[in-house]
């Protein structure tokens, strides 16, 4: 139970009458990097703004690092930080100062310090004292995940941290996911890239219309995959044929 | 939960601190908020000056508060753009997950709100010195000038959140601030309202700028204020008061 950063049972959310979670159920172990994969509008920024206390549920629990989401929306910010799948950071303030004013509402000791050493940590030393309007999309990135590591947080959520990004850019978002989970951090990411979660998660829950229909490590994945096929030279099923696959399967139901 | 409420101050001050640079830096907030009013009363007092007959012998006194509220009335504007902004953006939404203050980043605009236009009101009262204008009031006085400055500025500025917060588009977020702009020109801000023909006069004489122009203009020409400064506190109250619960409430529904 404790070494849970996040459960989440039978969540369930509504815009109106489109019903976009239907029953979500998952556990992200601490320490760990979980992807959930959906396509475009399966409900994944949904499920973020739950976690994060941006929006209620309509039914189901979510806990975070222990405490509901619901009931205790305080205690679960004070663990948790946030890279929202468009970048939210302030395009009029320079890259500096968008992290001294994140370190200021953290109310951390030294908050020059603590820009200073994410600014060179994430290559943006020598654009820290511009405009961030001038800045490149991935640039723009790198700030917003800096952002969210200013306090050294325990669980950081990644909405679809990549998207947009040029493939350097992406490897360079990839390489710091790494790292974080490498320090301790837990690291829940969404994404719509299947290679994404391959290279990164240690579990991949796939959701699809409203539910989860797969999860588990990507080995486990793979086994779902029915391996009978005569082939001259073996060939490992990647993460989208199973993908496309299990969702076969489901519609075809 | 304890750290949102302690450091609440500290908080909407780092709100209030962003807020400002992004004034300092845009020149047409600027231009707007301060350049504009005193063109306004550069070209009543220089050009139809001459023409207006208001019983005074000094036009700038006569016509300071007016420009003052119409200055007001301009940069609350950008308040509510400002805000539609952060909606629009993910900012308010890395924020809202962050141990602070659910309400701390609406107060940094508020709070932005209110000095930016202290600011613009000093500068218009120094140029309005350079042109002439004189005043015989004490400390009290100015302190309840700036009083009633400070409460018609929130009364506006809670209008302008609920604009920020409810607009659809940018143009909407600032197009609410028509209106409030024109009110100073149809009441006693320029003119006495004796020239008006009836309708106007009823109309000019009632709405809350007349009184709150009034009142200034008495209290900076060492006069009694009369009912005048009441009339103008229950009108600014009553706007505060009432425009504050519906802004909560729609802030509240929309940043969850
Ligand atoms: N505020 C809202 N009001 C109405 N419908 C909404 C709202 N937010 C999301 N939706 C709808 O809910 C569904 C799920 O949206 P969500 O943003 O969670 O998907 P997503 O998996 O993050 O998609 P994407 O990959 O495009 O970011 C979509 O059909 C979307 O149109
Ligand atoms: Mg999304």
């Amino acid at each position: 139970m404790q070494n849970q950063a996040i459960q989440v049972k039978g969540l369930q959310k509504s815009y109106k009458d489109l019903h976009v979670l239907k029953g979500v159920d998952f556990v992200v172990g601490r320490g760990s990097i979980f992807a959930l994969l959906g396509t475009n509008g399966a409900g994944k920024t949904t499920i973020v703004k739950i976690l994060t206390t941006l929006l209620k549920q309509d039914g189901g629990n979510a806990a975070v690092n222990g405490f509901d989401v619901a009931s205790r929306p305080d205690s679960v910010r004070q663990s948790i930080s946030l890279t929202g799948q468009f970048a939210a950071v302030d395009e009029i303030l320079t890259g500096r100062e968008n992290l001294i004013m994140i370190a200021r509402l953290r109310h951390l000791t030294h908050p020059r310090q603590v820009a200073d050493n994410l600014l060179s940590r994430f290559g943006l030393t020598d654009a820290a004292d511009r405009r961030v309007s001038t800045y490149s999309g991935g640039m723009r990135r790198r700030l917003d995940i800096a952002m969210s590591l200013v306090g050294t947080p325990q669980l950081i959520f990644l909405d679809e941290p990549t998207s947009g990004l040029d493939p350097e850019a992406r490897l360079e978002v990839w390489k710091t996911v790494k790292e974080l989970a490498q320090n301790g951090t837990t690291v829940f990411l969404t994404t719509q890239y299947l290679d994404e979660a391959e290279q990164l998660a240690d579990r991949i829950a796939i959701l699809h219309e409203g539910t989860i229909i797969a999860n588990g490590t990507l080995a486990e994945l793979k086994k779902m995959f029915p391996p009978a096929r005569v082939e001259y030279v073996e060939k490992q099923p990647t993460l989208e044929e199973i993908f496309l696959a299990i969702i076969g399967k489901k519609e075809t139901k | 939960m304890d750290t949102a409420r302690t450091h609440f101050i500290s908080d909407v001050g780092v709100m209030l601190g962003r807020s400002m640079r992004h004034i300092l830096r845009s020149m047409d907030t600027i231009i707007t908020v301060t350049i504009m009013p005193i063109a306004f009363m550069l070209l009543f007092v220089y050009v139809f000056g001459g023409a207006i007959q208001t019983g005074t012998d000094n036009y700038v006194n006569y016509l300071l508060p007016g420009i003052l509220l119409i200055a007001i009335a301009s940069g609350i504007a950008y308040t509510a753009y400002r805000l539609f902004i952060d909606m629009q953006r993910g900012i308010f939404e890395r924020f809202h997950s962050m141990p602070i203050a659910h309400s701390a980043p609406l107060w940094g605009h508020v709070l932005t709100s209110l000095v930016s236009n202290a600011i613009s009101a000093v500068v218009i009262i120094l140029v309005a010195l350079l042109m002439g204008f004189r005043s015989s009031a004490g400390v009290l006085s100015w302190l309840a000038v700036a009083g009633i400055l400070a409460l018609f500025t929130l009364a506006l500025t809670w209008i302008a959140v609920i604009a920020g917060l409810s607009a659809k588009t940018v143009d909407g977020a600032g197009a609410f601030s028509y209106p409030l702009i024109f009110l100073p020109f149809i009441s006693s801000a320029f003119v006495p309202t004796e020239s008006m023909p009836p309708v106007v006069r009823a109309f000019a004489e009632n709405q809350p700028v007349t009184s709150i122009v009034e009142a200034i203009r008495s209290l900076l020409a060492g006069q009694p204020v009369g009912n005048d400064i009441w009339v103008a506190l229950a009108w600014c109250l009553g706007i505060l008061i009432v425009a504050y619960l519906f802004a909560m409430r729609i802030y509240n529904r929309k940043a969850a």
